[in-house]
């Protein structure tokens, strides 16, 4: 229904390339369709995997984890109550830190480093090490230039890793959320490798070979220089891209190789791998809504948390979707075909369907890699591109996306609950005011992160400060743009560094102190906080006394409580944010109206 | 107390005294309870403050009269919040007052130790101290009969007129403070300190002086605070972000930004809504230790109910007349009236009613001899004029008479005596002259409506159990036709403590009342204990509640009346909340049109300016609160319709309600407001 309106839309604005729409449709329809089908598999396999059920995959997999428990000294059996699983996650994440920090620090007098690019600044090194031990992946600096292939190959390391804490937190909530009272929530290193060795690297290893015979480098050669037909001299760069590309979309990271990211040739370089890699950003987000319902048994309860998230999503990418085919009317004002749609900053091979359709997947989702430029994107679709990262909580990341829902299920139950005259209760679990508390913070944090944060950017730039040591010379100097789009692109940066997102509006100066520190600590607060939050929230209501459904309780596996989630979904992000989108892309939107 | 059932939620002497405490609960450290209302009062001082400066010749904040009407109606949307709670304490108050009245300055005739008798004030007893009535006195306070027995009017609790007995020792032996004597005389003991007694902690609570929020109204503050935070956040840092886009907001536009979106609806309504919930609760003639007991009520799953009394009416009743072979029915009952036209038990009376008085009134017992029930002969009758002797009794005992005197028990008798039993009904077997002519049918009688009203409970997931001391056969038939999910037979009072806590083991919270002092431990347990008022004073103070209409069935009321309580705070949380959809509508396009004339497409209402958009959100923020004050004292309607259904039904009504609502009512305010500008 929604497809056939869709197409209507657009083929009522633009007849004569009906037939071009019409393919570019069915190409975005069927990309998705294809990652919601095999999500259904491969979620119940994820949902064997953490329930240590016996898979095929066994004796591949059974004495390499024996092996690394081995020498890690690790016992994997040995259950922890929420408490120690949260000391040994961010323990491990604080090494990682330190070690990317340095390394990057150093990585020009380090080995591996043909292209003898030279060592990061220290805000630099600390705003690129948070974003990629945080799964964000902001990237204030160029791959081709700005990293040593020791520096790529430490970065493609923390892709896996930080999308195998995201996956074994979502797991300890899976294992909270079974019906019965405990504080023993599994082993967190057994979800941890488990979720790197048996979800992520098999997938990866499939994704990467396709890239790679799909033209996509996967050596660690120096640059090759290259005369092109023109009699240009260019240099190439090269590098391990394949494997790369494959965990920033499978992990959900959207750290690119290149500085262009997933709109570069090499990254990304026909229709097809852009189809791969949509669907490898799509599909552990979708699978791991559905490994919940295998794992708890209640394939209902996943089925309404799946089609809450959809229909938020449609509602993002239609309007995204038609702005872009519809081409922009300033343009057309001047008497320019925008038959092909809003092609500026879009790459040819893909067309604005599909490259709008990304970039709401990769907002939705906190992959953040591009293959448009999102400065460029409509109004209209910045703004669904910037709601998607402020509520990130349909699909979201890999993992960490289950939490962030989880926390809107909480307040969804209390109010909900509240509504039918019944003491809530979520899953046999009475919610009372500590777990409200929780909750409420974590809603509160992502809009408080987002929106100071721009406030403090907007008071230097509404007052042109001279920024000193923070960034060099007045602060107007990192806008690209004056007015509400430049507005837009501090609030973007922000949104995407508290979404955890990583993606740029770009066409902001943002490799300087200010930008590098400021959403460095917006990054290392809205990564971890969240994490503690719903784990902590998870914890104390698996040590609460099992309450049995009765005909009084309120069923969360309806659509009515998913038309409640989604309500309070919906208002908590558009009450916070309406100001702050009214002034940017709103603005824009009506100005060019 | 019937009589104070005002039907009128506002009552003028209520509203008078509620208009007064609207004023002094300005005081900021009364307000600060109340977190959502707290940041409206300091906002409404900021306005304040700006219309002093405007006095005082600052320029850049528009014009006086505006600002002063954005803080006149800040000042109403703090008093409409705090006459909402005032209301309601008053209502709870009036009717504490009207109970509280009976008993203030009551004399009391205090027994010293030595034995003297000294006329004293009620109001100077102590805990411990003995006190005489006699008929005619009013009982002074709370206590237990320690001797005689008295009939005693408790109309003035109650509002039921007819007396009721209480003596010494037993399950009947507790009198309440203001209850009046009619006959005999009592000697009874204090049981509570002046001013500790069940009815003034009551008085307490509905009056606010000691109400302390529950844990689920705890909860949902926190939530409130932190809708709240978040519109800190947003009026904050929009300075900044309209100072890049250069468009400057004046003071009273932040403020009434700010105030529109914090959840002031429910924050204005919150406690009223928690002292409406205790207050219906008295209406219904039950007091409550404290709020969390009403709302722990609405969460019951298992509920006890005691078959006598409860679910059936206190006595057996005859149902059937069964004839023995050779026995003509006419002649059966004929023996069966007479044997009990002197017998005065419920039983007995059954029979002659059954029977009919056209019969009873042809057959005369003048001149006869009765014989009573004795534990040993276990039957009981009449010797006639003529000598006929007719007795009635338990099976056994009318078998043995007939079986001495040489007569054979008849077979289709013997086999009617257990097909009765097996129904849960007691045989009464009537012999003539020692020969048995059949067998009368004695069966519990179900109250009505009780199959209905034990569907509603399972409706509104509440399993019912009856506890009985009968056998377990008769127990389950009893139940079966009651229509309770189970029961407890030949119950000991140490049976209902293993039942409440197993079921608690499971996660259940329990309800159940009692009267006896048998019943203290188990009331104790259960996580609502509901005493009856006629009950002992250790069965009341082991309950969080008394009812003081003694009615059994009065827990279904208690139920509902938590269920509403919660539904009402929910309710109007959503209402609250969606409203804010509309007020961002009116305002942002307001705060910004001036600077981005682009921004007049987000002005969707066509409000007529940015001042009369403003005005119109705040107006509509203020004036939504005494508009729900009647919902949040009658609390909204509870139907057991499942949990789903409701969810649907509230979310349609006060979701998409509290969406659509404003939208109207503010540009309803606007095209009024225009006409002033």
């Amino acid at each position: 229904m929604l497809c056939v309106s869709l197409l209507l839309q657009i083929t009522s604005h633009n007849k004569n390339n009906l037939k071009i729409m019409n393919t570019e449709l069915l190409g975005i329809i069927s990309i998705f369709i294809v990652s919601i089908v095999l999500a259904i598999p491969i979620g119940k396999y994820i949902a064997k995997v953490y329930l240590g059920d016996k898979t095929l995959f066994d004796p591949i997999f059974n004495p390499i984890e024996k092996f690394i428990f081995k020498i890690s000294g690790i016992n994997s059996t040995e259950e922890m109550n929420w408490k120690q699983h949260l000391k040994a996650l961010l323990s491990i994440n604080m090494i990682w830190f330190f070690l990317c920090f340095f390394i990057l620090l150093f990585q020009g007098s380090l080995f591996l480093n043909p292209d003898n690019n030279p060592s990061m600044s220290p805000d630099l090194a600390f705003n690129t090490a948070i974003s990629f031990v945080v799964n964000c992946n902001l990237q204030h600096y160029s791959g081709e230039s700005g990293v040593s292939y020791l520096s790529q190959m430490f970065l493609m390391f923390l892709q896996f890793v930080s999308a195998g804490v995201g996956m074994a937190s979502a797991a300890i909530i899976f294992n909270a959320m079974k019906e019965r009272t405990t504080d023993k929530l599994g082993n967190f290193y057994n979800y941890f490798i488990k979720s790197c060795t048996r979800i992520l690297l098999p997938l990866s290893i499939i994704v990467a070979t396709i890239l790679a015979f799909s033209g996509t480098p996967m050596d660690f050669d120096s640059k090759d220089a290259i005369t092109t037909l023109q009699g240009d001299h260019v240099e190439v760069s090269r590098g391990p891209a394949a494997a790369f590309i494959a965990i920033k979309h499978l992990g959900t990271n959207g750290g690119g190789f290149f500085g262009a990211n997933s709109a570069h040739p090499l990254e990304n370089p026909t229709y097809f791998t852009n189809a791969v890699e949509l669907w490898s950003q799509l599909i552990i987000p979708f699978a791991m809504i559905f490994a919940l319902g295998f794992y708890l048994k209640k394939k209902k309860f996943s089925y309404v948390i799946f089609g809450v998230m959809t229909v938020g999503f449609l509602l993002l990418v239609i309007p995204t979707v038609i702005s872009e085919v519809n081409g922009n009317p300033a343009i057309e004002k001047m008497g320019i075909s925008q038959a092909t749609g809003a092609m500026e900053g879009k790459e040819v091979r893909f067309g604005p369907a599909i490259s709008g359709f990304w970039s709401i997947a990769t907002t939705v989702i906190s992959t953040g890699s591009v293959n448009s430029m999102h400065d460029s994107s409509m109004p209209v679709s910045g703004a669904m591109e910037l709601l998607a990262m402020m509520v990130n909580a349909f699909y979201g990341g890999c993992g960490v996306g289950i939490l962030n829902f989880y926390i809107f299920i909480i307040l969804a139950v209390f109010i909900s609950g509240l509504m039918v005259g019944r003491t809530p209760e979520f899953l046999g679990k009475k919610i009372e005011a500590r777990e409200v508390k929780i909750a409420a913070f974590i809603a509160i944090l992502h809009p408080l992160l987002i929106l100071s944060g721009t406030a403090l950017a907007s008071y230097f730039a509404a007052n042109d400060t001279a920024m000193g040591y923070w960034f060099s010379g007045n602060a107007t100097g990192w806008l690209n743009n004056p007015g509400h789009h430049g507005f837009s692109e501090m609030l973007y940066e922000y949104t995407s560094s508290a979404a955890n997102n990583g993606s740029g509006f770009e066409g902001l100066g943002d490799n300087n102190p200010f930008w590098n520190i400021t959403t460095g600590i917006v990054l290392l607060l809205s990564r971890f906080i969240p994490i503690v939050g719903p784990l902590a929230i998870a914890g104390l209501l698996a040590n609460k006394k099992y309450i049995p459904e009765s005909a009084g309780t309120l069923k969360t596996d309806t659509s009515i409580f998913g038309i409640m989630v989604f309500a309070v979904i919906a208002i908590i992000a558009a009450l916070s944010f309406f100001p702050a989108l009214a002034l940017g892309p709103l603005a824009e939107y009506f100005t060019l109206k | 107390m019937t009589t104070n059932k005002s039907t009128s939620l506002f009552e003028s002497k209520q509203v008078k005294e509620a208009l007064v405490q609207s004023f002094v609960k300005l005081n900021p450290k009364m307000m600060i309870k109340n977190p959502v209302m707290f940041t409206v009062e300091i906002g409404t001082a900021i306005m304040l403050a700006v219309c002093v400066s405007i006095l005082m010749g600052a320029t850049d904040q528009g014009s006086f009269i505006y600002n002063l009407i954005v803080f006149l109606i800040l000042l109403a949307t703090l008093l409409f919040a705090n006459f909402a709670e005032a209301i309601a304490e008053a209502r709870g108050k009036a009717q504490a007052d009207s109970l509280r009245k009976t008993r203030e300055e009551t004399p009391a005739r205090q027994i010293l130790p030595n034995g003297d008798i000294k006329n004293i004030s009620s109001s100077e007893l102590k805990k411990g101290d003995i006190f005489v009535c006699e008929a005619g006195d009013l009982i002074a306070t709370d206590g237990e009969i320690i001797e005689g027995l008295a009939t005693i009017d408790e109309s003035a609790i109650t509002g039921e007129s007819a007396p009721v007995i209480r003596e010494a020792g037993g399950d009947k032996s507790s009198v309440t403070g203001g209850t009046k004597v009619l006959s005999d005389k009592i000697k009874v003991i204090v049981t509570s300190e002046p001013g500790e007694s069940f009815l003034d902690k009551m008085i307490a609570l509905v009056e606010g002086a000691s109400r302390q929020k529950t844990p689920n109204e705890i909860a949902l503050t926190i939530l409130l605070a932190a809708f709240t935070l978040i519109f800190v956040i947003v009026c904050v840092t929009l300075k900044p972000f309209a100072d890049y886009a250069k468009a400057p907001i004046t003071i009273a536009a932040f403020i009434a930004l700010f105030v529109c979106l914090i959840p002031t609806t429910i924050g204005g309504l919150l406690s009223a809504i928690g002292i409406a919930g205790m207050d219906r609760a008295l209406r219904a003639n039950v007091i409550t230790k404290s709020g969390k007991a009403v709302e722990t009520a609405g969460d019951i799953d298992v509920l006890l109910l005691d078959k006598t009394g409860t679910i059936t009416i206190g006595n057996r009743k005859a149902t059937n007349f069964y004839p023995a072979k050779g026995v003509s029915q006419e002649d059966f009952i004929k023996s069966a009236v007479l044997s009990s036209l002197a017998d005065d038990t419920p039983e007995g009376k059954s029979i002659v009613e059954l029977a009919g008085a056209e019969t009873a009134n042809k057959l005369s017992i003048e001149g006869a001899t009765l014989i009573k029930f004795t534990a040993e002969t276990r039957t009981s009758g009449v010797i006639l004029k003529d000598g006929t002797n007719i007795r009635k009794g338990a099976q056994d005992a009318a078998k043995n008479i007939s079986l001495q005197a040489g007569n054979a028990f008849p077979e289709d008798t013997a086999q009617k005596v257990i097909d009765i039993s097996s129904k849960g009904g007691t045989p009464l077997v009537v012999i003539k002259n020692n020969q048995v002519q059949g067998v009368i049918e004695l069966q519990d009688i179900i109250k009505t409506g009780m199959k209905e009203r034990f569907d509603r409970l399972r409706k509104m997931g509440v399993k019912t159990v009856m506890v009985t001391g009968d056998n377990p056969l008769t127990a389950k038939f009893i139940a079966e036709a009651a229509g309770v999910d189970d029961f407890i037979a030949e119950a000991k009072p140490e049976d209902k403590m293993n039942y409440i806590k197993n079921e608690q083991n499971l996660g259940k919270l329990v309800a159940m009342m009692g009267d006896g002092t048998n019943d203290a431990p188990a009331l104790a347990q259960a996580n609502v204990g509901v005493a009856m008022n006629s009950g002992t004073q250790a069965a009341k103070e082991a309950g969080n509640m008394v009812d003081l209409d003694n009615d059994p069935t009065k827990l279904i009321e208690i139920i509902e009346i938590g269920k509403q309580l919660l539904m009402t705070r929910g309710t109007l949380t959503t209402f609250s909340i969606a409203n804010d959809v509309a007020k961002y509508f009116a305002i942002v396009p307001a705060l910004f049109i001036t600077a981005i004339p682009a921004l007049e497409g987000l002005n969707i209402m066509r409000l007529h300016s940015p001042e009369s958009a403003i005005l119109s959100a705040v107006i509509f923020n203020a004036i939504i609160i005494p508009i729900l004050i009647p919902l949040a004292l009658r609390g909204v309607d509870y139907k057991p319709i499942g949990a789903s259904a409701i969810l649907k039904r509230n979310l349609l009504i006060y979701g998409l309600g509290g969406l659509i609502v404003p939208f109207i009512g503010i540009k309803l305010i606007d095209l009024i407001v225009t006409f002033f500008i």
